[in-house]
């Protein structure tokens, strides 16, 4: 008889985890106090914390909201709390708050960059929440960007209705000639097609019908534009128009096609190479030595240009991450099912690369977001302008850290979101079986 | 290599050898940069043939059915599938990949789709199959690979084998009038072998013509008509299974037979 045979006659049924594995106690014990070690760093932690938060919660809310200047606020605290120090002046953003948020764009007026704000959000809906919302949303999508110029800029109608006309001339010229022709042919023909009517015929369009229907609502110069708004009008057009650009420029990197592959990969090298506030200080001066004298080239859209071409060129290599990523059979899959470059690429390369490029692609979003406060240093008011001008402002003089916390608090709603609803998505799309 | 028992009846009325020629390769060569991979292909295969290609690693016999739906691009010669040349046209090589399936050895299902929709893809949009009637012809298929239940889930919730069988059942959406496996069994569990060597049978038994790379042995001597030895990028010998098992000819041959069936 072997004393190495054994036969199980009976499976063991599963047991509850004992009490020091489960409940508070367990994770107590398990997270904070899991060594001599680890019991002496949660000690450390907790009381630096304490330290940091005994330190901002009394500046934070033993403070001034209301007075007309600096001088009137500490007259506050000394009367309040018998010193000034420790206790904040909030009364600037209080008094100013507006003006943070909007520069100088006209108070009567300061419903359209709000409608706009809850229109970006109605837009927005169905992209991000593509599996809750029906897709005929996505109609109000495509007409928001017109619509936002409009509502932001004033003006008449027909402007930003010959912008997007010049889209459909566009499709119609490139439907026309790729039946005729070849698809190439169609693209390169829609393309020159709506640059010619942008350039061109549509400023003959928009005096024609403005002569006939003057429809239109009071304009508002780039000029006037300031505060958190430009910060978000900048992020929403970067952030918006860098991604599909990156997808295509990734996709040239990766091109067979020799010259369509060095012209992607100079670009994406070029703009990555060079800081951000040269390509703005291009954008504010050197471009006007090259427009022919004259040219009224709005400095809001240039900027848009210079920040959209910066962060496409990171969303590229951020996405040629993803792509790297995803195995070779994935493409042979597509392949030996028939299907063409672009429906691979549509419906298997890119949900897949994309997908795995999310955290990266939401860090560069978040990037150029807060990158747009570099336009104060070309002078365009945004929030960091006006807070220098706040503080140039006699009244005012000497304030420093209440107008930057609250611009700090503005970037990180905006930012924090991005961040959890990258993870939201991440989550989401996950479909292994974690 | 074990060799794997297929203990069922295997019906052999269906499969027949027809007149018609399904690929005709002629005079192939393949390189990759200067390596001479494919060297002198020639090789015919008739409508309801069931092929297996064997050989060593190396050999080339992936890359030889990877040259039939121009997964792999050849240099010389000529490769007619179902009538129509593989040339650098990119309309006949869609044309020829959406008539002949293909199944790999790690399955390549998209793991972004449910199974249902892995299926029900390259029908839609390449042979423009309405959402529905894509989705019944799906619903069959996956009850031939036995896995129906499973339709709604991903990829990634399923087993090596069960992922293998939707590979298949995704390649015969396309009504393909030929398949081609590419090591199918290699990455599996041995429990996991079997079903989908089962799932291959059944598809032998309807008349599918069939090019198996495959180091299943119990499969190509129940169910091939013919077996393909390939060596260092040629074919050294091809014979009838019973043949090719009892009776090899070449030395090389022999040598491959005894390693693998050795023991």
């Amino acid at each position: 008889m072997s004393d190495v045979s054994f036969v199980r006659t009976e499976m063991l049924p599963e047991q509850a985890p004992p009490a020091s594995e489960v409940g508070l106690i367990g994770w107590i014990r398990h997270n904070l106090f899991s060594g001599w070690f680890n019991s002496i760093l949660t000690l450390v932690s907790l009381y630096a914390i304490y330290y940091v938060l005994s330190g901002v919660l009394p500046w934070v809310f033993q403070s001034v909201w209301n007075a007309n200047s600096l001088n009137e606020c500490r007259e506050i605290m000394m009367a309040t709390w018998g010193s000034t120090h420790g206790h904040a002046c909030w009364a600037v953003i209080n008094d100013r708050w507006l003006q943070l948020l909007f520069g100088f764009y006209p108070s009567h007026l300061y419903w359209r960059p709000i409608a706009a704000l809850l229109l970006l959000l109605v837009a927005l809906a169905p992209v991000l929440y593509s599996d809750r919302l029906p897709t005929k949303m996505l109609i109000f999508s495509a007409i928001y960007p017109f619509l936002m110029v409009w509502l932001m800029w004033g003006g008449t109608i027909w402007g930003p209705i010959a912008a997007a006309l010049g889209f459909v001339v566009g499709w119609g010229v490139y439907t026309l000639v790729s039946k005729q022709l070849s698809g190439l042919f169609g693209l390169i023909a829609g393309v020159a097609a709506s640059v010619i009517w942008w350039l061109v015929l549509s400023s003959y369009f928009v005096g024609a019908l403005d002569s006939i229907l003057p429809i239109g609502i009071e304009a508002v110069q780039s000029r006037q534009f300031g505060g958190f708004m430009l910060a978000i009008l900048l992020g929403v057009v970067a952030i918006g128009v860098s991604l599909p650009i990156g997808i295509v420029l990734a996709l040239g990197r990766q091109s067979d096609l020799m010259i369509v592959k060095y012209l992607c990969v100079g670009f994406i090298e070029f703009i990555r190479g060079v800081p951000l506030i040269t390509l703005l200080f291009v954008a504010s001066l050197l471009l006007n030595l090259f427009l022919p004298p004259g040219t009224n080239f709005d400095i809001i859209l240039r900027v848009m240009i210079m920040m959209t071409l910066f962060s496409a060129a990171y969303m590229a290599e951020v996405i040629r991450g993803g792509l790297a990523a995803l195995p070779r059979g994935q493409y042979e899959g597509a392949d030996s099912l028939g299907l063409n470059y672009w429906q691979a690429q549509r419906l298997i390369i890119m949900p897949q690369a994309l997908k795995i490029s999310i955290p990266g692609i939401v860090s560069t979003f978040i990037g150029i977001f807060k990158d747009t406060t570099l336009v104060s240093i070309i002078g365009l008011f945004d929030v960091i302008g006006l807070a220098s001008a706040i503080r140039a402002d006699t009244a005012w003089n000497g304030i420093y850290w209440e107008l930057f916390a609250f611009i700090a608090a503005l970037f990180f709603v905006v930012c924090f979101s991005m961040s959890r609803y990258s993870m939201y998505l991440e989550r989401k799309l996950q479909t292994g079986h974690h | 290599m074990s060799e794997l028992a297929i203990d069922r009846q295997i019906d052999r009325s269906k499969m027949q050898v027809s007149d018609e020629v399904a690929i005709e390769i002629n005079n192939m060569n393949k390189w990759y940069g200067s390596f001479h991979v494919l060297r002198d292909i020639n090789l015919t295969v008739n409508q309801g043939e069931r092929i297996v290609i064997a050989g060593p690693s190396g050999s080339g016999k992936s890359t030889l059915i990877r040259c039939l739906n121009a997964l792999e691009e050849h240099q010389q010669g000529t490769i007619m599938v179902d009538g129509t040349e593989l040339s650098n046209d990119l309309k006949n090589i869609d044309k020829i990949r959406s008539e002949v399936g293909m199944v790999f050895q790690h399955f390549n299902l998209f793991p972004h789709l449910t199974i249902l929709e892995n299926c029900t893809l390259a029908p839609i949009w390449v042979r423009k199959t309405p959402k529905k009637e894509a989705e019944e012809r799906a619903m069959h298929f996956l009850e031939k690979v036995k896995i129906p239940e499973q339709a709604d889930k991903y990829p990634g919730q399923l087993s090596g084998g069960q992922q293998q069988r939707v590979a298949i059942a995704r390649s015969l959406c396309m009504m393909p009038r030929i398949m081609l496996f590419d090591e199918p069994t290699s990455a599996l569990d041995p429990e996991m072998i079997k079903e989908v060597l089962d799932t291959m049978i059944e598809l032998a038994e309807e008349g599918m013509t069939m090019l198996c790379v495959t180091h299943e042995m119990g499969f190509a001597r129940q169910v091939a008509n013919r077996v393909i030895f390939m060596d260092a990028g040629q074919i050294v010998e091809q014979n009838e299974p019973e043949e090719f098992f009892n009776n090899p000819q070449s030395e090389r041959t022999k040598l491959f037979l005894s390693q693998i069936l050795g023991h």
